[in-house]
Formats: C-alpha cells, structure tokens, sequence
C-alpha cells in the first residue's frame, strides 16, 4: 500500500479512540500510552483506550506536580509524567551477553516488541529522533534501540494546552509534533462535542486508521485545530532565551554562575532519569558464586553520580558544581558538537521534577546575563 | 659582540638578555672542566661560583642521616648550576658533584655581584633572568612532587 | 515509522566481546605486565599505533587499554601493557596464560606516525604512558628513513618503574635516536638523570618548522611537556597526546568519556594541543 498523496484530515470522535486501540492491539501492537497512577500520569501497555487519562489535567511548576480533574472528559490535556518514552526504546536495564565455562561469549537476544505509542507530544518525538541520532546514528549502532525503532508505530499529539514547565516552542520541537509519527491526533473538546482530527502520515498510519470510523475533516475543522495549536505556542509559560547557547555555554566554563546552582543542587539525578533525551549507561558484571558462568549487563547512568567519571582513584568530576555544569553544558551546548543538535527538547520535565526547583531555562537567562561581564572583565 | 657573550647567549636562560649585558657578564666568564666524580661544592660551605654547564652532568645531592648521600636532581647542558651566591647566607643548601666528564663556563659571583651593586639596572636585569631559571626548575621539581606516575593507592 | 528517520540495523552486537586467550606475560615492574593475546575464535580487526582496545575478564569488568604491539607484527595477536591499579587490571595483570579474555575494537584515533614521515620526531612519555607510544617508536626505527632526527624522552618514577627496559637499553645504545631515560627520585645505583621529564625535554635544541611531538603520560605530565614545546616555538598542531577518561562502551554510546565536546573513545584519544588545551584550562572538566 502507498502513502496517501498529501495527508488528508480526517474527524473521528471518542469512539473512534476506542477503536484505533482495538484495531493496534488486534495487529499485533502492544499499545503504550499515559494511564494514571500513584497520583502521576505514568507510561503503560493499555488494554483498551478506557485507560487514558481522560478528564485529568495536571498543574506544573518547578519542584512541583499534581493531577487535577477537568470539567470536561479531554484525554490528552494534560503533560508528560515523570517518565518518557525511552524507557521503551532504551530500557533501564538490558544484559548485553553472558558468558559460559567454555569462555564463547553469546550475545543476549533482547525481548522483541512491537510498540504502538499512543499520545507522543512533539516534544517527546522529537526526543525520539534525537536518541536515534546518538544511539543508532554512530559508527557502532546500538542494535537494541535500533530493534525497537524500527518496528514502532508513533500516534503523536498535537497540544492545544501547554503545561506549567513547557517551553517547546523556543526549542523548535512543538507544540505541533514534528515529522516522525504515522499518525497525528489533535483532540477538540467544546459544548459541541468530542472529536479528533487525525493525519496519516505513512502507510502503516494509513491502514491502521482505516479500522476507525472517519469522515473527512471540513476546513474550518482543520483550521480550528491548527489554531489552537497555533494559540498554545503563543502561550507557553517559559521559553529558553533566543541566543547561541552553544558559544554561549563554551565561553561560560569558568561562570561564577556554577557555584550559584551548586547551592541549591542536590545532585539528585532526577534530572537525568526524567529527560527523555538522557541516555548514559554504566556497564555491571555479574556473576554466580562458582564463577563459571559470567554476564554483563548496561543499566542508565547519570552524569550525576560521583563515580560516573571515575579515573586513576576518583572522579573526575567531583564537586556538584562541575557535574551540574556537565549536565547543563552537555544537553544545551557540546550535544551540538558530539550529535549535531541541541539535546533538549523543551518538555519541562527536569523543572517539574527538581526536589528544588531548578529551572534550566532561567540558568540559561542567568548565563546569558552573565556573559557580557565575563568577556568583559577577562579582556 | 665578543666570542664569549656569544658563547653566553647560546645558553637558554641568555637567550634573550640585551649586548650590553652580555658582555657585563661576559668579563666575569672562563671555561671550566671537570673529571667525573669531582666534588664541586659541598653544603654548608661559603656560595661563590655560578656554572653554566656546556656538556655533561652534575648531581645535586644532600646526605641524609641512614640514607646515605641522596641525589636531588641533575643538571645537563644549557642549565644553571649554583644560585645560593646572590642571596645571604651565601652557602650552599646542597652538594654538588660532577656524574660525567663536564665542562662548564664559571661566572666569577664575587665580580657579578659587584657590578649588580654597581649597576643597579644590570642587577635586576641579572637576578630576573636568573628567577626564570629557578622557576622552571621549581615547578619540575613541584611536578615531581605531585608524584604523578604514582599508582592510586600510594595517592591516599 | 515514517521514513523521515532512516534506521540502521547493525549486523553484530557491538558489545560483544570475542575471546582471546593470554598466550604470554613479561612482567615489566612490581606492578605492570605485558600481556599476549591470541585469538581463540576470529581475531579482531588489525590495530592502529594509538587505538585501544576494550579488554574484558569475564565476571569482573572490562577496561580500555592502549595498543603496546610492534604496528609491523602480522601474527594477529594483540600486546597490552597493563598496570594494576584497580579491579580489572589488576585481574588483567594477574592473568595466568592460558586465561580466555574478552576483546573488542580497535577503537579510537591514531598516533599517525606517515603523516610525520620527513619531519624531526619528540616523543615524550611518563610513567606508564611508555606503553602506547611503544609502537610509535617502533615504527620509527622500522623506517628509520623516512624521519630526520628522532628523541625520546622517558620519565620513570624509580629507575626500578621503567617499562620495557631491555628495550630502553637497546634504544639509548643505538647513534640513530637521542634517548633520555629520567626519573623523579633516584635510587642507589643510579647514575642516570634525576629531574622531572620536562627537564631533558627542555634543553632539546629543536625546529619549531619541522618538529612533530608525541606525549603520553599523566595529564599534568602532557600539559607541562606541551608548555615546554610551545616555549620553543613548536605549533599546538604539531604536538599529538593522548587523552584518558573513563571509558564503558569505547563506541561512543554511555556518554563516561566526554570530555567537553569530545568523546575520547571517538574524537580521541590521540588528539592535537590546539584542541587538548582548551580542554585542560577547565578544571573538572
């Protein structure tokens, strides 16, 4: 089957939801979408589209989040949770190979899986896009991730309603998803009723979305969906600053702004498990008590650990100023050098989810205020 | 120039000294040579001397109590051997003893210090490119102290 | 999936050790050995002067280690040089022959002696850092030729921690390559320089036009060595070092060796002064 020609709109309503979860789960898909629990929107398999978070809203703000009701019955006006899709794609921990008493190594076959995330926001695909850069664009590709990819079917969201923390619209990554999805869903809810406006943008999307009951989109559905998105990228409560952060961040090494924020940093890690682009592992050997069968395993890491840049009997890094530098420096400036992009995506997660409400977006303002003064006293 | 304040200047730590104060140097100069295993100097005895050693090597050393006769450092050529002459007590910290055959331009101290006192210029211009020397070769020795091809567990 | 995002699935789990098996050990010091290894099924691809490779001993860990082997050698066996100085070396350093470790690479960027073919050659190395400049040197003397005038300077903690030391006496014993053997505290019996390796480096006479350095040793070790070079007029570009981090995956994929910009195991770990020392002026970087 081809691609439709140009990608044409489709309406379908709160049923049609319904369906499109049966008709993945029916092909095979194992469906991953936002659910509630323990007081959080967390990421799970779905039986059904019932499971959605649907009439919850979430209030965010730096060190703080909280589900609330909504008046209305809206499955996606809400925003990312504590977690993201890479631990999917990039699970936090997988056995790489074990090793037996005749000394041949055998590599670990990973679970195969075949996904159907439904309800990824431009923020998080473009997340996706940037793991795949690191994990599967170098010169030794990380087989399992991309595995995982390649057989993943993406139903991203297009917001209407930014959450307290976002700021993807000065990050280029939303509030419209990006290329990437096989299909794109913008959710209206009004006294008129509850419906979709749906996009198939790959052949897969296409016939997937033939099981649900459409009918084309009129110009004033698409027009009212494109403008509230259009309306949520004009209301984004924070925005990273319009400057080059790369040399920005390059000139700033020696900032006495790291002192600043190793104050109120904890080195807690939270960061790093949060952000959906965060992908250090640390490598573990395990063993049973004779010895004679060994395994290696690759669990996620954080920059944040004192051990992470252990050398010649220490770290490397070992104040909290240096190791909040690193994982500033790295997601907003030297990711450009080592991967060709910026490593954030604007989903506000790590402010949400600092114990002390650390927000990278002012650190970055601060940087930025700071700079012309360090130039200057250094000449 | 004279044969040897172009002698002087081929020396690193001369490199860069003006003429005039080559030449000032240069009248306090003659060559100097010594066998292997001669006693140069030794500690506690009063400084006069500075050499500038052409070929060869020489051992500083200092005899520690059931340690035995200790050698700090060795100089080789283009190095400065002998500094303990330009400040009190003007005695020497260490020993000094020649390794290989070596031959050395000696600066009469005694003359030098003379005409830094009679010259103040010259003085300063003397003892700063003498400090450079020493710099470098406190910071090789810091460098040794910071014993860096250690292994870790002899760092705690 | 849309095709906006090709995917490359790799033929082979870039993780996965192959197995070679300990075929010799020459104890160097107290505390290092070279180790030989054979292949006990297919052998890895041929290593570069510079490269390292990952070693695995099963059940314990798996470290990055230098080449240490003659680059002229088509035997397919791998040479490291291994000091003790943590779990997994010091489980490589104790490896009897016979034992099965895991390997893999080559990884990273090389020394690349041809480009400094008809060019003075400095090498300069501290404590350990002997080793992967190793078959720098015996590239060098393999095509003696092919370079103008040729030093070595080797820094040692003791006259008793010197690497390859039968080497290092043949090598100071040859008219064709200025040797300096050094070290930071002298021991009874010594009659050889005592004085940090800067200090021989120092009094070279050197053509800042024509001069190619190679350092290897302790960080510390390669910016004083570098600082020296520069005194003499020697470009940044023209002065190669090699930069060590913590290293899990060696392909650039767990993020441990980033060094600002960088990753070692990628961008490195040989890499010119010009951009090492933007590098070292950031503490903790």
């Amino acid at each position: 089957m081809t691609a439709p020609a140009a990608p044409e709109a489709l309406v379908f309503d709160r049923a049609g939801l319904d369906q499109l979860v049966e008709a993945l789960i029916a092909d095979g898909y194992q469906v991953i979408g936002p659910t509630v629990r323990d007081s959080a929107l967390v990421l799970d398999e779905l039986a059904s589209a019932a499971e959605l978070p649907a009439g919850w809203g979430v209030d965010t703000g730096p060190g703080y989040y909280r589900l609330r009701r909504r008046e209305d019955a809206a499955v996606f006006a809400n925003s990312a949770g504590p977690q993201s899709w890479k631990q999917f794609l990039h699970p936090p921990r997988r056995q790489l190979w074990s090793a037996g008493e005749d000394g041949a190594f055998r590599p670990t076959e990973p679970v195969s899986h075949r996904y159907a995330f439904l309800g990824v926001r431009g923020c998080d695909l473009a997340a996706i896009g940037i793991l795949g850069r690191v994990l599967g664009g170098g010169a030794h590709p990380d087989g399992s991730f991309t595995r995982a990819r390649q057989g993943l079917f993406v139903v991203a969201v297009n917001c209407t309603e930014p959450g307290g923390v976002c700021f993807c619209a000065s990050m280029g990554t939303g509030p419209a998803a990006g290329p990437g999805y096989d299909l794109a869903l913008t959710e209206q809810i009004n006294a008129s009723g509850h419906w979709f406006v749906a996009e198939a943008a790959s052949a897969e999307g296409a016939r997937l979305l033939a099981h649900v009951t459409c009918r084309p989109a009129s110009a004033g559905e698409v027009a009212s969906a494109r403008a509230g998105v259009d309306a949520a990228a004009q209301r984004m409560g924070r925005e990273m600053p319009a400057v080059d952060l790369r040399a920005l961040i390059r000139d700033s090494m020696e900032s006495p702004h790291w002192e600043d924020v190793a104050d109120r940093c904890l080195t807690c890690a939270n960061c790093t498990m949060v952000c959906p682009t965060c992908f250090c592992t640390t490598t573990e050997d395990v063993s049973d008590l004779t010895g004679d069968h060994a395994g290696r395993w690759q669990r996620w890491a954080s920059c944040f650990e004192p051990d992470f840049s252990y050398l010649h009997g220490g770290g490397v890094r070992q104040s909290g100023a240096s190791r909040y530098r690193q994982w500033f420096s790295h997601k907003l400036g030297t990711w450009h050098d080592q991967f060709g992009s910026s490593g954030c995506v604007g989903c506000g997660r790590c402010i949400a989810w600092c114990p002390v409400g650390i927000d990278i977006t002012e650190e970055a303002a601060r940087l930025s205020e700071l700079a012309p003064r360090a130039r200057e006293e250094g000449e | 120039m004279t044969g040897t304040a172009r002698a002087l200047a081929a020396f690193p730590v001369f490199a860069q000294l003006p003429e005039a104060e080559l030449e000032l140097i240069s009248s306090t100069a003659r060559t100097v040579r010594f066998a292997a295993r001669q006693r140069l100097f030794s500690e506690g005895h009063p400084a006069q001397g500075c050499w500038l050693i052409e070929d060869g090597r020489v051992a500083l050393d200092m005899t520690v109590p059931g340690r035995g006769q200790v050698v700090l450092q060795t100089l080789g050529p283009g190095d400065v051997l002998g500094w303990s002459w330009l400040v009190p007590p003007y005695r020497w910290h260490y020993g000094a003893t020649s390794v290989l055959p070596t031959t050395a331009t000696e600066l009469d101290t005694t003359q030098l210090r003379a005409l830094a006192e009679q010259d103040p210029r010259f003085g300063y211009t003397l003892v700063l490119t003498l400090f450079e020397s020493v710099l470098q070769r406190l910071q090789a020795t810091r460098a040794r102290l910071l014993d860096l091809y250690g292994s870790p567990h002899d760092q705690r | 999936m849309t095709s906006a995002d090709t995917v490359t699935v790799p033929a082979a789990e870039p993780m996965l050790p192959v197995p070679y098996r300990v075929s010799g050990r020459t104890a160097e010091t107290h505390d290092s050995v070279t180790l030989r290894l054979e292949p006990a099924g297919e052998p890895l691809p041929p290593s570069q002067p510079g490269q390292f490779i990952m070693l695995a001993v099963p059940a314990i860990g798996e470290v990055a280690i230098s080449v240490s082997g003659d680059p002229a050698s088509r035997d397919g066996a791998l040479v490291h040089t291994i000091r003790a100085v943590g779990k997994v070396s010091g489980a490589l350093h104790d490896a009897p022959v016979g034992t099965v470790l895991g390997a893999r690479g080559p990884f990273g960027t090389t020394w690349d002696l041809p480009s400094a073919a008809g060019r003075d050659i400095v090498i300069v190395a501290g404590g350990v850092g002997l080793a992967p400049l190793r078959p720098v040197i015996l590239g060098v003397l393999a095509e003696r030729g092919r370079y103008r005038a040729v030093w070595l300077m080797s820094g040692a903690r003791t006259p008793a921690e010197f690497l390859f030391r039968s080497e290092l006496d043949a090598w100071s014993g040859r008219s064709d390559i200025g040797v300096e053997l050094t070290v930071d505290r002298p021991a009874a019996g010594w009659d050889g320089p005592v004085g940090f390796v800067t200090e021989p480096l120092a009094r070279l006479s050197l053509d800042p036009e024509r001069t190619t350095a190679f350092l290897c040793g302790p960080e510390p070790m390669m910016r004083f060595s570098a600082h020296v070079l520069l005194r003499k007029g020697i470009p940044a570009g023209d002065i190669r070092l090699s930069l060590e981090r913590n290293m899990q995956c060696g392909i650039g994929l767990c993020g441990h060796c980033q060094l600002g910009p960088v990753l070692v195991c990628r961008d490195g770990p040989v890499v010119d002064y010009g951009s090492a020392r933007r590098l070292f002026a950031t503490v903790e970087l």
